[in-house]
């Protein structure tokens, strides 16, 4: 089948052409979509591409972090400002896919990958959508939740509050080295007053058929010390509310054993990507 | 439907009329004529195809072509210059770093990739370097140290 490919130079003009045509595919690196291509995806019928200077543009001096969806991993590990996110985008393929592999394309990214996203939903991340009904922003939480459902949209960007020096953590767990598939990957946000947990977000990647909050952990670790006694009622609750499957990386029994294991190194600050 | 791409590779310019949506890696094998870029999974996953865009390493069957419009390819094919090889290709050769060699042209770009940024890398730099390219022969130790000799060698050039 032929595909045509469209390029488009405002964002605006990408998301209409996205909602209005049958088979319309967006073009963000290309690391999902080329695949689909390769294997004759007869649900990809026109490439969408957009070279807007605002989908690639990262704003990151200031208390609030925006990332355009066409922001490379590579591009966040060239980025100082962004030295809190470094190990997760180093956890994503090898140095030629994040060449490519963008901060949009992750959102789309099917379980087990999806190794950003579950940092972004740790870090309370808006997404701004683009398609026939303008533009709008979302939360994170609620994008993954309906992201199966939402048809022809287009993410144009995220954004979210820098957090605390020291309060973003993050570890992906694999078989492989140095790249490997998720076995599962956790992100925590733990901001402290006076000494104990005030406000913890907790994401799991590859817990769940997309990245997810760990609520119950959340819950349980506020008002606490990062100690080994104040982590102990979050770990014994880590996997609760979890549906991870079994796949060709692990099976869903072994996810939630050693959920807890690596949600405890985390909190206790020996977690590694 | 064809469209035009016109793209330098190799330092020479290119122009040709390739089917749209196709991926850089047909394009250079199969409208190019560039055999040198081996195919693997077609997934992005293997890391045999790799290619420098514009001196950043890529795997060019996840790389749409029309994408590459006006930008430089580098593929192994330019590696050696004249009837010298790269010092890269010296060191394979010499650590013995190619068994069955598919995976040799994307190893050699991953690693060009690596030291033309980093002219003297640690060790763990070279292994995050080729991080996405998968050899089943070789068990990676010998083409690691080819990579290190080949930044050794590099330095006693231009020291």
């Amino acid at each position: 089948m032929t595909i045509a490919v469209k390029t488009f130079s405002r964002l605006g003009e990408a998301a209409s052409a996205l909602s209005s045509e049958r088979g319309a595919r967006f073009f963000g690196g290309g690391t999902i979509l080329m695949r689909m291509v390769n294997e004759a995806d007869p649900n990809v019928a026109t490439i969408i591409r957009a070279t807007d200077p605002a989908f690639t543009r990262i704003s990151a001096s200031s208390g609030r972090i925006e990332l355009g969806a066409g922001v490379t991993m590579a591009a966040i590990l060239a980025d100082r400002e962004l030295s809190f996110l470094h190990p997760v985008a180093r956890a994503v393929g090898g140095p030629a896919i994040r060449e490519a592999a963008t901060v949009g394309g992750n959102l789309f990214a099917q379980n087990p990958y999806g190794d950003f996203a579950t940092a972004l939903l740790a870090l309370d991340a808006i997404v701004t959508l683009a398609g026939g009904f303008g533009q709008r922003e979302q939360p994170l939480e609620e994008f993954l939740a309906s992201r199966e459902r939402s048809g022809a949209i287009l993410v144009t960007g995220v954004a979210f509050k820098r957090p605390a020096a020291d309060a973003f953590r993050f570890t992906k767990v694999t078989r492989v080295r140095p790249k490997g598939i998720s076995v599962l990957s956790i992100a925590a946000y733990l901001p402290m007053a006076s000494g104990r947990i005030s406000g913890a977000r907790i994401a799991y990647g590859a817990m769940d058929r997309t990245p997810v909050r760990g609520k119950a952990a959340e819950r349980a670790l506020e008002g606490h010390a990062l100690d080994a006694s104040g982590v102990g009622p979050a770990v014994a609750v880590a996997a609760d509310g979890t549906s991870p499957v079994d796949d060709a990386i692990a099976s869903a029994w072994w996810r939630r054993e050693i959920l807890p294991v690596h949600l405890r190194r985390l909190l206790l600050g020996a977690g590694h990507v | 439907m064809r469209t035009p791409i016109q793209f330098t590779l190799n330092g020479e310019d290119v122009a040709v009329f390739a089917e749209s949506g196709s991926n850089l890696l047909d394009v250079l094998r199969e409208t190019v004529g560039d055999l040198t870029v081996k195919g693997g999974c077609w997934q992005g996953t293997c890391g045999v195809c790799t290619v420098l865009i514009d001196g950043a390493p890529r795997v060019a069957c996840v790389t749409l072509a029309e994408a590459c419009a006006g930008r430089s390819v580098e593929t192994v094919a330019g590696l050696r210059r004249g009837p010298d090889l790269h010092p890269l290709q010296t060191a394979f050769m010499e650590r013995f770093a190619a068994q069955c060699g598919y995976c040799t042209p994307g190893m050699l770009m991953a690693a060009k990739a690596l030291l033309d940024r980093n002219p003297a890398p640690s060790r763990e730099e070279v292994v995050d370097a080729i991080g996405g390219n998968i050899c089943r022969c070789t068990g990676y130790e010998p083409i690691i140290e080819a990579i290190l000799d080949a930044s050794r060698s590099n330095s006693r050039r231009s020291a």
